[in-house]
């Protein structure tokens, strides 16, 4: 009884399993095509001196041209052949261009002779290399014969057949580290690091304090409340292009309405151009402080557009809080304040901590906000931009590989600290 | 010690308060004359506190007929103290000042009614001190928090609806003349539907967004189901999978995608980027639909097993009609995903005809395109996703709460 018992259940574990693999599969390829297979690639390109334009393959172009009347049997036409290797750094090797020669004409002359030769009708040219920018030219002497006809024998008809070899960048098993010297030993890498963790930190830190504000004014109930709730989630659900834009017009130094409010108010004397400055002077009793605006500001945006959700997250979980608790702290004496301070913040900590290493770990990897916002720009280059600069404006697709990859380490490891820490906690 | 009084805080909070709609109104006041109106705080730094003071002396006779006469009280005091003429405008604009003025009064009056609302003028204890704090931020607060959300899409729309020449001309005035017809008015939106191909790049975005939203549900609803319900082994590894690999951003995809794509001449196609984008959102949706069906009773579950229905039947007949609303959201969460997506669309698409409203909206940054175009172009990207938040709201809230982190 028990065997047969413990049979059927094996099966039916076996079937699940089988089930649930089934189920997932379908994620599991498209996961490992689109996300897993790019960051291993992204690995290999960025140990590799790729530039942009390695990503067009070297081609051999091939013109074929006619010159004289081929309708005239006693003249001599001539066929061109021009070929041009397209590439501007690699060498074409193993080069054969083959075409056929319609039977109507008779071949008097082929030039060059030592790679070019008839077999039959079909004309094959073995050029071996064409190297990088090089071209030349392959011509045939021919005239019309009797077997000429209108419609078929047109030479151009056939397109010529070419094949050849290439070394690519990209698949070749070359390697070295020189993406990763460049990256690091830039005198700009310290400087991107600290802008970086500037922009994180006091964006995270931001985002979690307003939301935390927002929380507690909204925990009170009062008339309209659901509606100021959809409002001020507005930022983080319109489109990023949206609303970077919208700050910049509003922040324009010749058109924005911020600039010539204040300066209307007689607070500033000229239009300050806010995303485009790195250092603006403040002067506090005397001392000169050289505050970084750019940066300034766009934390100011990241703080804006994210607030939002840490006010969600902490609204959630303060509604969730057992009202007697406070009940008992009022009888008890406590003030507004002493309730904030050891009944509420002790109950939000935990929520807290996990959306600061979330949200944390999403503001590092922030690309688009800066990259509207000011093109990492006036002291704004964080890590992510970076990748877009050296890839696509320097085209150096291996140094912005190379940075790439020192995003994903710091992302691994903020993901493995956060791993460890959301265990305690539960979400 | 004075400041633990009743009085010293209704002195206070009526200087705050007057002060801060002061600025406000003042600002409106420019906004909607679009003439520079300067900035005097002197006046209402005295008249603020004696309302504040008026406030708290009186609270005992507190009436309608009260307030009002307040209101006008303090507004026949402002004018006295800009001697007739608060901020020296001409004569056709002194109506709208006088408006402005009334509703400076009455925004301190209401709000001194928030704050100081029971307090006694007297000596006050910890606990009055901190309610009547708590009070007073929260009013300022939420004013605060409201404006610094809401002045960027009111930006957005104001410039959309201008015209090039008014702008230059200046730049202050937001004022929507109501009298010009429909056409001048929205000029930059009929400009962008008939020569920027807005119509297109409208619906490559929807069906961009939409067909990522059914691939998404298609392949992670039976994901999750399977990550929640079925025993597998190494589930743990899985789970803890999905949420890393969701925390993987774009920018570290882009340069291997940008290149092969390009390899296989996908790059510059929608067919390229309905391949890229439930990559992203499929481990997003997995993870959120993980967690609502295991928070589904399995009864239910080993009771249909028993019927004879097959797991396959399970979830079509019995997990998604119980969790339509949090399929419902997790569609929504995706399509804004789909729909706000820029840098993608931004590296992939080269064809204006086949751009999507981000990528289309970036063509139109250039200082050759009006700004009014481009303010434009992010109210028609804006507005349908606002339409579905404001009308589903409930449902994208606990959506957004459920895996919202991703940013």
């Amino acid at each position: 009884m028990t065997n047969i018992k413990k049979k059927n259940k094996n099966t039916l574990l076996e079937k699940e399993k089988k089930l649930g693999l089934i189920l997932l599969l379908p994620t599991i390829l498209i996961v490992l095509s689109v996300v897993i297979f790019p960051l291993l690639a992204n690995f290999w390109i960025s140990f590799k001196p790729v530039s942009l334009g390695d990503l067009r393959p070297p081609k051999l172009i091939v013109k074929e041209r006619i010159k004289g009347k081929i309708s005239d049997k006693n003249q001599i036409a001539e066929i061109q052949y021009r070929y041009r290797n397209s590439s501007i750094k690699y060498d074409l090797e193993n080069v054969i261009i083959k075409d056929i020669i319609p039977n109507g004409f008779t071949v008097k002359d082929l030039q060059p002779t030592q790679f070019c030769r008839l077999k039959l009708k079909e004309l094959i040219c073995n050029l071996n290399n064409v190297s990088s920018r090089s071209s030349g030219k392959i011509i045939l002497k021919v005239h019309k014969n009797d077997q000429w006809q209108k419609e078929l024998d047109n030479p151009k008809k056939t397109k010529p057949l070419v094949t050849f070899s290439s070394k690519n960048v990209l698949t070749s098993f070359e390697f070295n580290t020189e993406n990763f010297e460049k990256v690091f030993s830039a005198s700009e890498f310290f400087e991107v690091l600290k802008v970086s963790f500037y922009y994180t930190i006091f964006g995270t830190a931001g985002a979690l304090l307003v939301g935390l504000l927002a929380a507690q004014i909204l925990q009170k109930s009062f008339r309209g409340r659901s509606i100021v709730r959809g409002l001020l989630l507005f930022p983080y659900v319109s489109p990023v292009i949206a609303v970077a834009f919208a700050w910049v017009i509003l922040f324009d130094p010749f058109s924005g309405i911020v600039n010539s409010m204040l300066v209307q108010m007689n607070v500033i004397d000229k239009p300050i151009n806010f995303f485009g400055q790195k250092y603006t002077d403040i002067i506090i009793f005397g001392y000169v402080f050289k505050f970084p605006l750019a940066l300034s500001m766009v934390i100011a945006f990241e703080i804006w557009r994210y607030f939002p959700l840490s006010f969600l997250f902490i609204l959630a979980r303060m509604q969730s809080f057992p009202e007697e608790i406070y009940d008992a702290a009022k009888i008890d004496g406590a003030s507004p304040f002493q309730q904030f301070y050891y009944i509420s913040l002790p109950f939000l900590i935990g929520i807290m901590s996990i959306l600061f290493l979330l949200r944390f770990i999403w503001t590092f990897n922030k690309f688009d906000d800066i990259f509207l916002l000011t093109g990492g720009n006036a002291g704004t280059r964080t890590f992510t931009v970076n990748v877009y600069e050296q890839a696509f404006a320097i085209s150096n697709l291996g140094a912005g590989a190379a940075v790439a990859v020192v995003i994903f380490i710091f992302l691994l490891t903020f993901s493995l600290l956060f791993m460890r820490y959301s265990k305690k906690e539960t979400f | 010690m004075f400041w633990k009084y009743g009085l010293f805080f209704s002195i206070l909070s009526g200087g705050i308060w007057g002060v801060f709609w002061q600025i406000f109104f003042t600002v409106v006041g420019i906004l909607t004359l679009g003439t520079p109106l300067s900035l005097e705080l002197s006046q209402i730094m005295i008249i603020g506190p004696l309302a504040g003071i008026l406030y708290i002396k009186s609270q005992k006779i507190l009436s309608i007929k009260f307030h009002l006469t307040a209101i006008i009280i303090i507004t026949f005091l402002i004018f006295i103290s800009h001697l007739g003429n608060p901020y020296q405008v001409e004569d056709e604009n002194r109506l709208i000042i006088f408006m402005l003025i009334l509703l400076t009064s009455f925004f301190v009056w209401v709000s001194l009614n928030h704050s100081l609302y029971n307090l006694s003028p007297g000596k006050l204890s910890k606990h009055d001190i901190e309610s009547f704090f708590i009070k007073f931020m929260w009013g300022i607060g939420l004013i605060i928090l409201i404006l610094i959300t809401l002045i960027p899409f009111y930006i957005m729309i104001m410039t959309s609806l201008k015209n090039q020449q008014s702008l230059i001309l200046n730049p202050l005035d937001l004022s929507v003349n109501l009298n010009t017809d429909f056409k001048t008015l929205f000029n930059s939106y009929i400009e962008l539907f008939t020569n920027f191909n807005f119509h297109l790049f409208l619906i490559n975005s929807f069906i961009v967004s939409c067909t990522t939203v059914i691939i998404t549900l298609f392949f992670s609803i039976p994901g999750a189901y399977a990550l929640a319900r079925l025993r597998i082994p190494n589930k743990k590894i899985f789970s803890g999978t999905v949420i890393l690999i969701y925390l993987i951003p774009s920018i570290v995809l882009i340069i291997p995608l940008y290149a092969i794509f390009s390899y296989i001449g996908l790059r510059n196609s929608l067919f390229g980027l309905i391949l890229v984008y439930p990559a992203t959102t499929i481990p997003v949706a997995l993870y959120m639909l993980r967690g609502y069906f295991s928070a589904l009773s399995s009864e239910i579950d080993d009771a249909a097993l028993m019927d004879g229905l097959s797991r396959i039947q399970i979830i079509l007949k019995i997990a998604i009609p119980l969790s339509k609303p949090a399929i419902v959201s997790v569609g929504l969460y995706v399509f804004m995903i789909a729909w706000n997506e820029f840098l993608i669309a931004f590296m992939f698409l080269d064809d204006p005809n086949i751009f999507t409203l981000s990528r289309g909206i970036m063509s139109l940054n250039s200082s050759e395109i009006p700004q009014q175009h481009l303010m434009a172009g992010a109210v028609i990207a804006t507005i349908p996703v606002m339409m579905i938040f404001l009308y589903l709201e409930k449902f994208l809230i606990s959506g957004l709460s459920a895996g919202g982190v991703k940013g």
